[in-house]
């Protein structure tokens, strides 16, 4: 670990003006946010995150959970994970994200962990935490040691020759499947980006994941009120049973009438090099009947273009059966 | 010694008298231990697998804040090998001191060491020492078939008959590879070493499992006699193996407080672990089995390579258990060593046995599903009289009730042997069996036993309790023979000032030790009765010892419950404040002509529910059946087994120590990354000792149970998999990418 200058933020303004110092938001970043601190800290010891200075965000009044006038939901960037699962709103209306995020880490991470963290956690990649070996993400241009190494683990959607990394969560692909938006406050004023938008490909510069720019801070997302009448659902598929990463996941939102499918929203966890939203397949099932010919249809679309590598290739065919799987228990309740 | 089969308190479940220490946190382990003028080290480890330190910068590291000192191979100062081992002193697995030359042969092998004022700037001193290497390419390959090996052709270990013939005449044969990848140890407690020197003698607070031979071991290393050598370990977070022998950071934490002055503690990091402190090494078998139709076997050959460090040649031993096994007439075990680029293997939990039975009882399984024979079945038919092997009777065998009593706790006989034709809840459900043994055996012992003033005990042994439950057996033995009760026993392990005790492996300690005791205990009681009738004014004086006897923590004339006086009042009397009494006894481990052949035996039932659609697998249910002997304690005796199915669990299904075929890094080198069972996949688990008392082995008829409940548990699983899937797997762990070609989809 190096040294670095702990700063504690009273207002979202000085959090701001503190880390718009930083030269990138990005890999690399000189100033950081420190919120639950479980990722930042592990790879700060590890002098992959190598910050001179952290900004305490923790007094920071955002870590409400509350309805917003519209009937959705507002979700402070502060929320540990553990309370947002156990909201009694989230558990109700967006059952996907409880169980998401249930499935994530354990008891007491989730008690620190907050939202926006998740939202920013990096990848489990193992050459990313290990400094000894060339990571392009880590260090750009040092080539990728996970192509032809060890990537079991790692993607198979929207990789590139200089990146094959997951983005590990499994809070974020709920909140693909529900289309949340990311509210972020920064040196010119507040935005608000879509997650779709959110994060980045690794392309040619995978330093970069996401659009935040030095400054920005992540103020709360915020969830539409659901369309009447949707059910939801998450699965996590991995080696053992627990306090693992996934190997596959599916989030998914649906709506019948009747036998049709008149609404539905697809996400895959632990396959993408962001959280993947399968929009092919959501084309392929609305406005099909719900069975299980169909959800293997909608599958295969999800998957269709997934580039395995040298040790990954069965997640082509574990994801599409969670997604199947899923599907079926959600059409099941809808 | 007379055979001890009555007693008020051995048998009897106890709880640990260790427990309240250990939850309040008042135990102290290695790392707990810190004096005044402490300093820290960090090691430096090379990052590469093959090569050589061409150039070592510590410029800027020196000039770093609180950096005291930065050793290497020129200035670390005097560190030796040590002669070769005999019997159980002087054992290291790794030969080479740290430093001793320039050359790189694993990845994470030490080349430096800062030593600070915190641990936080010696380890940032570390990361700032610039080393330039002469790299090479390394090996690290986990296949085995095809590598050269260390010797001319594979050594025989076991041989009958004429195998060769036998199996080229067989009417039914199997002939399978199977192979284990290289498991790390991860107790929780990190490896550690605290040393203090005062100009002259080295205390050493260290995570050992044998802490006699550590400090055998480092008086050799640092070039001094034994006697300014003193190792405590008084608890120990585990070590499942890993912490039976020194490893180089015990040599750089003592040769850094020698250089200095000053004590120095050296915690070995996680990713360390994986590197510098030993595992199971990566290795292939082949098992072939010849049967009759009728399942009688006729020949059995088991061929395995392991894979070993550079310098050092460590085997596995995975024949151990093979030619007692079952009854056949022709039998080949043969073995070999392969080099690789990674730090030198060690014992882990039932070395040799653990992957051998893996490889012979999936065999086993193989030959049922063949013959079209119940697995259970065909084992008893192959049950052999004698030890086939050294053609001797064994001491205490009950491998068939091992086998039978399991089958009905398991609900055998209602398997259906079909492939995927057992359902519940809407799961395939598959059920496994294979049968374990592990060796029983005693080394020499001493110890000693103290009767006090103030009505208690004390007793005192070099050994150690490394979370196995020593200290209350050692209380309750105590307790046994003076009937003292265990709350007013003092035991004092773990530290090799104390009379020579046993290593905590092989799973012999109880056996090894709880006969010194006793002998201790009544040659402390002899002295107590001389007291009796030799202090004026005690009520014996005049009477002879033999006219007396001790029950009860009293003194009395024999049969005479009236006449008793309280030992406590008898020393008081006497005016000591105690008497204490030695122990000693022989042992039996490496007897050039053994009468009996010793070990223990068990049955492993598995249960694995399978979920084709979504590819998921898991343990639902494991009973064991353990012939272990006579069970002092079960509480810490089920414990044992309930804690080696777990690790079996983890065996079988998660467990891999990956490296990196470019590097030769062990990748995974972190609890996220290699994947051990957790709570949530641990079965239900349902432990029966048959509780034989083996009294060939010695007067209390114990043998132990550290390791033989991981043996054959893995077998036992992989065969439940096929049962459910089809799936014969041979490589562990079972990945989910093993079981997705066959699944089928099948939604409700
Ligand atoms: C052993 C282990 C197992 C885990 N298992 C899982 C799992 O199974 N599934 C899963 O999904 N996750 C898992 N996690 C990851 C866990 O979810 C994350 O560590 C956690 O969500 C991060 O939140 P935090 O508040 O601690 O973030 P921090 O560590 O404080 O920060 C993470 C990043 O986010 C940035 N940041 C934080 N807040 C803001 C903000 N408001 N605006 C802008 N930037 C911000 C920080 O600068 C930093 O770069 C696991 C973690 C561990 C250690
Ligand atoms: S996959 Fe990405 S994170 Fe992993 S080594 Fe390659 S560049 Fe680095």
């Amino acid at each position: 670990m190096e040294l670095f200058q702990l700063v504690t933020a009273q207002t979202v303004s000085d959090a701001v003006k503190a880390q718009a110092q930083s030269a990138t938001a990005q890999n690399g970043a000189d100033i950081r946010f420190i919120a639950g601190g479980t990722n930042l800290v592990d790879y700060m010891k590890l002098n992959v995150e190598r910050p001179r200075q952290l900004v305490d965000i923790n007094r920071l009044p955002l870590d409400k959970i509350e309805r917003s006038s519209d009937g959705g939901l507002k979700i402070g960037a502060l929320a540990r994970n553990a309370d947002v699962a156990q909201d009694p709103i989230v558990k109700e209306q967006y059952a996907v994200l409880s169980q998401a995020l249930l499935s994530g880490a354990s008891p007491q991470l989730r008690n620190m962990a907050t939202t926006a963290g998740n939202l920013l956690q990096k990848t489990r990649c193992v050459y990313y935490r290990d400094t000894a070996s060339a990571c392009n993400k880590r260090q750009p241009g040092s080539g990728c040691s996970a192509i032809g190494g060890y990537n079991r683990p790692l993607a198979i959607l929207g990789t590139s020759d200089h990146c094959i990394a997951t983005n590990p969560s499994d809070q974020n692909v709920a909140l693909m499947a529900l289309e949340a938006v990311v509210h972020i406050e920064g040196s010119n004023g507040q935005r608000a980006v879509p997650i779709s938008e959110f994060y980045l490909l690794p392309g040619s510069t995978p330093e970069r994941e996401t659009v935040l720019q030095p400054g920005d801070l992540v103020t709360h997302i915020t969830l539409l009120k659901p369309v009447a009448g949707t059910k939801s659902g998450y699965l996590k598929l991995r080696d053992r049973a627990s306090y693992e990463f996934a190997l596959a996941s599916a989030a998914i939102v649906m709506k019948k009438d009747g036998d049709r499918i008149s609404y539905v929203r697809v996400a895959m966890g632990g396959v993408g090099t962001r959280p993947w939203r399968a929009s092919e397949a959501e084309k392929m099932l609305l406005g099909r009947s719900a069975t299980e010919a169909n959800f293997r249809t909608a599958a295969e679309a999800a998957l269709h273009g997934a580039k395995p590598q040298s040790q990954n290739g069965f997640k082509v065919e574990l994801a599409k059966r969670c997604l199947v799987h899923t599907m079926g228990q959600v059409s099941q309740i809808a | 010694m007379d055979e001890i089969s009555e007693s008020k308190i051995i048998g009897v479940a106890t709880r640990r008298i260790d427990g309240p220490l250990k939850v309040s946190g008042a135990a102290m382990y290695a790392s707990d231990h810190s004096f005044p003028g402490l300093l820290y080290a960090w090691p430096v480890c090379a990052t590469i697998a093959k090569g050589s330190v061409a150039r070592l910068d510590t410029a800027e590291a020196g000039k770093m804040t609180g950096v005291a000192a930065i050793y290497h191979r020129a200035n670390i100062g005097n560190l030796y090998r040590v002669p070769p081992a005999a019997g159980f002193s002087l054992i290291i697995d790794e030969k080479r001191p740290p430093f001793e030359d320039d050359v790189i042969r694993y990845y994470g092998q030490y080349i430096a060491v800062v030593v600070a004022n915190t641990v936080e700037q010696a380890r940032a001193a570390a990361e700032r020492v610039k080393v330039t290497y002469n790299r090479e390419k390394p090996d690290a390959d986990s296949k085995m078939t095809g590598s050269p090996l260390t010797t001319d052709k594979p050594d025989e270990k076991s041989k009958r008959g004429d195998t060769a013939a036998a199996l080229r005449s067989a009417k039914v044969k199997v002939d399978n590879v199977y192979s284990i990848p290289a498991e790390t140890h991860n107790p929780i407690e990190l490896h550690a070493s605290v040393a203090v020197y005062d100009g002259q003698k080295f205390t050493l607070y260290e995570t050992s499992q044998a802490v006699v031979n550590h400090r055998d071991v480092l008086a050799q290393v640092l070039g001094v006699p034994p006697e300014q050598v003193q190792v405590i370990t008084r608890f120990l977070g585990s070590g499942f193996g890993g912490k039976l022998w020194p490893w180089p950071q015990s040599a750089l934490a003592a040769a850094c407080a020698r250089n200095l002055n000053r004590p120095v503690k050296l915690v070995v990091s996680r990713q360390m672990m994986f590197q510098t402190v030993g595992h199971r090494p990566a290795i292939e078998q082949r098992i072939q089995l010849a049967a009759e139709p009728d399942g009688k076997l006729t020949a059995l050959q088991q061929d395995y390579v392991n894979h070993t460090s550079i310098l050092d040649d460590y085997d596995e031993g995975c024949g151990e258990v093979t030619p007692f096994m079952y009854s056949t007439p022709n039998l080949l075990v043969t073995g070999g060593l392969a080099r690789r680029n990674v730090g030198n293997p060690t014992a882990m939990r039932g070395p040799g046995a653990v992957p051998g039975l893996f490889a012979l009882e999936s065999g086993m399984d193989e030959l049922a599903v063949s013959l079209k024979m119940d697995p259970v079945q065909l084992r008893l038919n192959n049950e052999p009289e004698i030890d086939e092997s050294l053609r001797i009777p064994f001491s205490s065998r009950h491998m068939k009730e091992c086998l039978t009593t399991g089958a009905e706790k398991f609900g055998w006989a209602n398997r259906t042997p079909e492939v995927g034709s057992m359902r519940r809840d809407g799961l395939t459900l598959g059920w496994g069996v294979a049968a374990c043994s592990w060796l029983a055996a005693r080394t020499e012992a001493e110890a000693s036993v103290e009767l006090r003033q103030d009505g208690t005990a004390r007793v005192a042994c070099g050994t150690q309790d490394i979370g196995g439950g020593t200290y209350t057996i050692l209380a309750q033995i105590v307790s046994h023979e003076t009937g003292i009760p265990v709350s007013k026993i003092n035991v004092v392990l773990g530290d090799s000032a104390l009379p020579s005790g046993p290593i905590s492996g092989g799973s012999w300690v109880t056996a090894s030790v709880t006969p010194a005791v006793l002998d201790a205990a009544r040659n402390a009681r002899k002295t107590l009765l001389l007291a009796a009738v030799k202090s004026d004014n005690s009520p014996f004086k005049g009477k002879k010892p033999d006219d007396l006897e001790f029950v009860d923590a009293m003194v009395r004339l024999k049969g005479q419950a009236q006449s008793a006086v309280p030992m406590s009042e008898i020393l008081r009397i006497a005016k000591v404040s105690s008497v204490s009494g030695a122990g000693k006894s022989q042992g039996t481990f490496g007897a050039a002509k053994p009468e009996f052949s010793f070990h223990s035996y068990g049955a492993q039932f598995a249960e694995v529910t399978w979920q084709s659609e979504i590819a998921r697998l898991r343990v639902s249910r494991v009973v064991t059946v353990i012939d272990a002997g006579r069970i002092i304690n079960p509480r810490p005796a089920q414990n044992q087994i309930e804690g080696a199915v777990v690790m079996g669990v983890g065996m079988a299904l998660f467990e891999e120590t990956i490296y990196d075929s470019r590097s030769g890094a062990p990748i995974n080198n972190n609890l996220a990354d290699y994947v051990m069972a957790v709570n949530a996949d641990t079965p239900q688990i349902d432990v029966t000792f048959l509780d034989y008392p083996d009294y060939k082995l010695n007067p209390l008829g114990v043998r132990g149970v550290g390791e033989i409940g991981l043996a054959g548990v893995a077998a036992a699983i992989t065969s439940a998999v096929y049962h459910a899937t089809g799936i014969r797997v041979r490589d562990l762990p079972v990945r989910i990418e093993d079981l997705l070609p066959m699944a089928k989809m099948s939604i409700a």
